[in-house]
């Protein structure tokens, strides 16, 4: 049996949609953004003054052409994030403005060279499947930030990427640069690389830029990842179950919109709720209670047939210690036996404010451990256990069983060295090194060991191109993060 | 004198109870008591004591802010008492507040706001996805000595920067003081962009208005 987290009864679990769809007609969304307001009025929604009042009716019309599941492909045309199919995958942590300085253990602004640092850490780490936008580039004007981001992710990885555009015409210049990456929009919507995090405002509202990415997602066959981020106590009732309500009212009105748009495009219920911490004002996305509202709200989700994505891994301490261990391993346990198809927030400090190329190197630990508990306790061999006996004689010789040779492999997780297990004289004779220092060894032999990815020079060149003109039109000197391998690719 | 009913005034703030601090600023008037001796002797001691206690970790964001809203329910009653005396309470100092141009985040401005009113400062709130053009006009109309500008977003970030521009552009700055605050905006950025100061929160963000108001004083007399 695969062991999971339930944390709402059946009827809990009804009553949480019952009162989403009551929120959905009063007090209605806030809908920022005209023609989302028109396909929603067209539908049968009573909008008025900026409002829509949505019945039962559309949003059941709506999840009935949701994909029950669909899958973000590799450059070699894999498909390597796969929503919906059972599997737990975890991507790093979306969008620091800093990141944490391994030397000086500084967070300071993130710029281009440090999204490609921690690109290449993540290609090499077997615990992501995908890749993310994972922090801004504070070397690039803000006005191409978001398109920035995904050239560099496209230049240095073949993984597929979550993403999000930071304005309606650079998305659109997002989605160009993936239909080049993918040889045209048809082969970008039938495979697509990227998915994009499209964001509801917290209450009951979606912002132009949300409704527009709905819209134009949609429309393009790339999917749509919505992250609704009640805040329990600030924006959204202080009970967890009253925040996974609202999440799901934010959740199924994103996805009428959606689905008016285009029926059939595919869309997860995701979202990064957190508890308000009612001493600093925060937002601790490292909270246990936290990660309560993320499987309760990600069981919801799969109830509805739906992709579901969350928010975990991550940690509101400074560096990279105790706190940060204990709450991003609970983050993958809870993420991981909660079921919820993609898990973010790996390598993320100081609540998703910060990323660290050595943090993501832990989490990879604490992510491989989660997915081997989900797993489960296996039945290998014929007898649980007797045959094991027999064969291994009087002496219990079981090291030198040929079926140990073969199970511990799959019976086991292998840490890295990351994960001290060895005496204390081995470990004190090697340099006492502790898991922070063992990751940064890591992360900097994984950088030395990346591999240009295997992009078509033609299309690298063209996503180039367009990121350079686009560099053009706001000033910027240079192309930031495009090193010789990058460029020798475009 | 009326010891009995400034005591209920400073328990009325500490358990943030609208309702008794309504009834006690109507007591007041009944009775008869200086509304002036009721902010400064009740009202201010209550707000006081809980900032004091937030301070210490033993009281929390909700106690602050139902403190603070009791604070102004008391204020609402004793306004039309002072203006009939002729009376003022000293305004610490008028705040435009806001969040700028793109960012429909407000609980972090909404919390700032409710503190500096109840602290004793004058509060315009000219709520979300402000234009920078408004913060300008508010500025001028309500001759404000602060303009408090609020970012959630690291792509709304940079409006910050905008507001400070365009306060300069109007000719209103450094006479009109800028304050900038949000979960993306550190010490440097307020530097790089101009900005007077930033605050973590809201109550390092009362101590930031004060200090730049006893500045703006020392200034007008040296």
């Amino acid at each position: 049996m695969r062991p999971t987290l339930t944390l709402l009864d059946p009827g809990l679990e009804a009553r949480v949609l019952d009162e989403a769809l009551a929120l959905l007609l009063e007090p209605g969304v806030k809908v920022h953004e005209p023609e989302a307001a028109a396909l929603l009025a067209a539908a049968g929604a009573d909008v008025r003054d900026g409002v829509a009042r949505i019945p039962e009716r559309v949003v059941r019309e709506a999840l009935a052409t949701v994909p029950r599941s669909f899958a973000l492909y590799d450059r070699a045309g894999r498909p390597a994030v796969r929503y919906g199919d059972g599997l737990v995958q975890f991507d790093p942590g979306s969008c620091g403005v800093a990141v944490l300085d391994p030397d000086t253990l500084e967070h300071r602004p993130s710029l281009s060279a440090d999204l490609v640092r921690l690109v290449r850490v993540a290609e090499g780490l077997d615990a992501y499947a995908a890749q993310s936008t994972a922090v801004v580039c504070g070397d690039v004007p803000p006005p191409i930030g978001d398109l920035w981001r995904l050239l560099l992710v496209l230049l240095n990885s073949d993984k597929p990427v979550v993403t999000g555009g930071f304005g309606i015409r650079t998305t659109r210049v997002m989605l160009d640069m993936l239909a080049i990456d993918a040889g045209g929009p048809e082969a970008l919507a039938a495979r697509p690389r990227a998915v994009f995090d499209v964001c509801p405002s917290p209450p009951l509202s979606w912002s132009e830029l949300g409704c527009r990415a709905l819209i134009d997602l949609a429309r393009a066959g790339v999917p749509a990842q919505m992250v609704a981020m009640p805040l329990a106590g600030g924006a959204a009732p202080v009970t967890l179950i009253g925040s996974v309500v609202q999440h799901a009212a934010e959740c199924l009105s994103g996805i009428a919109i959606h689905q008016l748009a285009k029926p059939g495009a595919p869309i997860v219920w995701g979202g990064a709720p957190a508890i308000l911490d009612m001493r600093s004002g925060t937002t601790p996305m490292g909270a246990v209670e936290t990660a309560m509202i993320d499987a309760a709200y990600a069981q919801v989700g799969r109830g509805l047939g739906l992709p579901t994505h969350t928010y975990l891994v991550g940690s509101d301490a400074k560096l990279v210690d105790a706190q940060a261990g204990m709450e991003s391993a609970w983050g993958a346990v809870i993420a991981a036996l909660g079921g919820v198809d993609l898990v973010s927030g790996a390598g993320m400090l100081d609540t998703l404010l910060c990323q660290s190329a050595e943090k993501l190197v832990v989490d990879a630990e604490a992510i491989a451990s989660a997915l081997r508990l989900v797993r489960g306790i296996e039945t290998p061999t014929e007898t649980l256990a007797t045959a094991s006996f027999a064969a291994a004689g009087p002496e219990g010789r079981f090291l030198e069983l040929p079926e140990t040779r073969k199970l511990f492999r799959t019976e086991q997780h292998l840490p890295s060295a990351v994960v001290e297990r060895r005496s204390y004289r081995a470990w004190a004779d090697a340099g006492g090194m502790d898991a922070f220092a063992h990751a940064r060894q890591r992360a900097d032999a994984l950088v030395a060991a990346w591999q240009p990815p295997a992009i078509d020079p033609t299309a690298a060149a063209a996503i180039v191109e367009i990121a350079r003109r686009e560099a053009e039109g706001v000033g910027l000197v240079g192309m930031p993060g495009l090193d010789g391998e990058a460029i020798a690719a475009g | 004198m009326h010891e009995d009913l400034l005591a209920a005034m400073r328990q009325s703030i500490a358990d943030g109870d609208q309702d008794a601090a309504t009834a006690t600023a109507n007591q007041a008037i009944e009775v008869g008591l200086d509304p002036l001796v009721a902010i400064d002797e009740g009202y201010v001691p209550g707000l006081s004591y809980v900032g004091s206690c937030f301070s210490s970790g033993e009281m929390f964001l909700p106690d602050m802010m139902l403190a603070a809203r009791a604070m102004n329910a008391a204020m609402a009653v004793l306004k039309p008492e002072l203006a009939k005396r002729s009376q003022q309470r000293s305004v610490r100092g008028r705040v435009v507040i806001g969040t700028v141009k793109g960012d429909i985040h407000e609980i972090g401005k909404n919390l700032v706001g409710t503190m500096l009113s109840a602290s004793g400062f004058e509060v315009v709130d000219l709520g979300v996805d402000v234009a920078p053009e408004r913060f300008v006009d508010a500025a001028r109309e309500n001759n404000a000595d602060i303009v408090g500008v609020s970012a959630l977003l690291t792509t709304t970030m940079t409006g910050q920067r905008t507001v400070v521009e365009s306060l300069a552009a109007a000719g209103l700055r450094p006479g009109v003081k800028v304050i900038v605050g949000g979960a993306p905006v550190t010490r440097a950025w307020a530097a790089e962009i101009g900005a007077d100061g930033y605050s973590e929160d809201a109550v390092g963000a009362v101590a930031l208005a004060t200090k730049l108001m006893e500045g703006a004083a020392g200034a007008a007399q040296g």
